[in-house]
């Protein structure tokens, strides 16, 4: 059973437009990201998912709830973490949560089974003020009131933004365990790499959805020769690599570089031997998969053009 | 202590020796000491709460330590730190041009605070245009531009009076994945100009791209080399994975 449907769906800010006509589906229990930079549009989606934001055209449900018309009844069912920490900084962690379960008409021992793998990791600090909490501490209690109400689906607005590869991982963990208690969750995100942590995911770009998928299915739709091409120094080499006359695309990549060739029967071994002709005589080129993020920058190519 | 030089940078630019930050009862930043050459790209990474931020406001000149001692451009940041301040760039996400002047407003605005003369703001006024590829938006107003653009308006905004080294907190947070690439060719065109580049980032794939990179735990430096040498001495395939191995040996979640 679908969870979120969303049809047709643009909101448009004067004269800009920061949903274009979006169309997706998210079933029961399923943890769904989306995916894209800052000013995709994410944000405005999730604020009119949660009835924050009346959309200028077209439809979306949650739970079956119409986002319009049944607005306040959908409220009880969404747990809503925004981007930007919005809890009381000049209450203590404990009063905060108190607050939000007293406003949802619940109490936080009912309740604590539901949060407790989460607010666990913040009880020993349950009568500092929320504000003198670190990064990582808000967040925890922001996501323990956004849960304490027992919602049916759960909205994370771009919840690992400037945050450390360790506690991000530990997120997605929690994540993982909380979708298994049946949870809906819709996540938005900027690290292309975060994808692979979700069942399906859309890639979001200037207001569009680029595709949806699962994350190998969208990776497996690359439909070019891409390399990974090792070799020093790096810099140099992508610049050496970007005049070859059939590369479609060179970006770096970490520690290789992502060489996409026009070709379809295009050769490493070939472009081995290109490089070593140019002063790269040690250079590796091996043939690879795609990732969500060669994809994302391939789409988002094409729709500037 | 002193770490080999890389690459044959001679000249230090970073100098931190012992360098501490306590507040009350908390040592944010935990005796440091590294040094940085010129024209290098330096990685500065560490879990949130590990101190970055504390060590990066030393280092600028706007937070004065509570021991040990760290010059910058030659100059002591505790003795002096109107001169640091005069001789760096910085750059954080955060950083915000001015949302209603327009690209060339906000190049002459900056220009004119760093005292540039008539000539040098058009003459680099053109030049930053022309680099970026922004001469057809050179008369929108920042907020009408997209993010990827800022971020690079800023970088070179940052480096407008030719600092020795500029500070870059988190440029590409959140930036498209091919606007990230593209400020990162900024970087090495910067480096290679000269200039140090003192960079914090969440994207680990970044990290590779650094000269060296030094990794921050509980207010010490626990690691500090190239990335490959970090990698072959941690058996680890990414930097990330380095990261992750010294960042969960951290204790502490700073207030």
């Amino acid at each position: 059973m679908s969870s979120i449907v969303v049809h047709e769906l643009s909101k448009d800010f004067g004269h800009t437009r920061a949903v274009d006509r979006v169309s997706l589906s998210i079933d029961d229990g399923e943890l769904f990201g989306l995916i894209g930079p800052d000013g995709a549009g994410k944000s405005t989606l999730f604020r009119i998912l949660v009835t924050l934001l009346r959309p200028t055209s077209g439809r979306a449900t949650v739970d079956g709830l119409d986002v319009v018309d049944d607005y306040r009844e959908l409220r009880t069912r969404v747990g809503y973490m925004p981007g930007r920490f919005s809890l009381y900084e000049d209450l203590s962690v404990e009063e905060n949560l108190a607050f939000f379960a007293s406003v949802f008409g619940t109490r936080v021992e009912d309740q604590y089974a539901l949060i407790a793998d989460v607010y666990r990791q913040i009880e020993p600090f349950k009568k500092r003020l929320a504000g003198a909490l670190s990064g990582g501490m808000k967040q925890k209690l922001a996501l323990s009131c956004a849960l304490i109400h027992r919602p049916r689906v759960l909205f994370l607005d771009e919840p690992t933004t400037g945050v450390d590869s360790v506690s991000r991982r530990e997120l997605w963990d929690l994540l993982h365990t909380l979708r298994e208690g049946g949870l809906t969750i819709l996540v938005s995100t900027s690290y292309m790499d975060e994808a692979h942590r979700c069942d399906r995911v859309a890639l979001m770009h200037r207001g569009r959805l680029l595709g949806i998928d699962t994350p190998e299915a969208i990776a497996g739709t690359y439909d070019l020769p891409l390399f990974a091409v090792v070799g020093a120094p790096l810099h140099a080499m992508l610049r050496t690599l970007r005049e070859h006359q059939h590369a479609k695309t060179v970006y770096s990549f970490g520690d290789s570089l992502h060489y996409t060739d026009a070709r379809a029967d295009a050769n490493p071994d070939e472009l081995r031997r290109w490089l070593s002709t140019r002063g790269f005589g040690d250079a590796v080129v091996k043939p690879i998969n795609a990732g969500i993020e060669d994809v994302f920058m391939s789409r988002m190519s094409s729709e500037v053009r | 202590m002193e770490a080999p030089t890389p690459h044959g940078h001679s000249r230090e630019v970073i100098n931190a020796d012992g360098l501490t930050r306590r507040f009350g009862a908390f040592t944010a930043v935990d005796a440091i000491s590294f040094s940085v050459f010129a024209g290098e790209i330096f990685g500065f990474l560490g879990a949130n709460g590990a101190g970055k931020t504390t060590a990066i406001r030393m280092l600028t000149g706007l937070l004065e330590p509570s021991g040990g001692r760290a010059t910058v451009a030659g100059f002591d940041v505790a003795r002096n730190p109107s001169a640091v301040k005069r001789s760096i760039g910085y750059m954080s996400q955060r950083f915000s041009l001015y949302q209603d002047l327009t690209v060339r407003e906000n190049i002459a605005f900056y220009a004119g605070i760093y005292g540039l003369k008539r000539q040098e703001i058009r003459d680099r006024t053109a030049t930053i245009l022309g680099r970026l590829d922004l001469g057809h938006a050179a008369d929108q107003q920042i907020h009408s531009i997209p993010l990827g653009w800022k971020q690079k308006l800023a970088f070179s905004v940052a480096l407008l009076h030719q600092p020795d080294i500029v500070f870059l907190d988190e440029p590409t947070g959140g930036v498209d994945p091919i606007a990230r690439r593209q400020f990162w060719d900024l970087i090495y065109e910067a480096a290679n100009e000269g200039t140090t580049v003192f960079v914090t980032t969440h994207y680990m794939d970044e990290a590779e791209y650094c000269d060296r990179v030094s990794i921050m735990v509980d207010g010490r430096i626990e690691a500090l080399d190239t990335p490959g040498e970090l990698k072959t001495r941690y058996g680890a395939a990414t930097v990330d994975d380095v990261f992750v191995r010294l960042a969960r040996g951290g204790e502490r979640d700073a207030p």
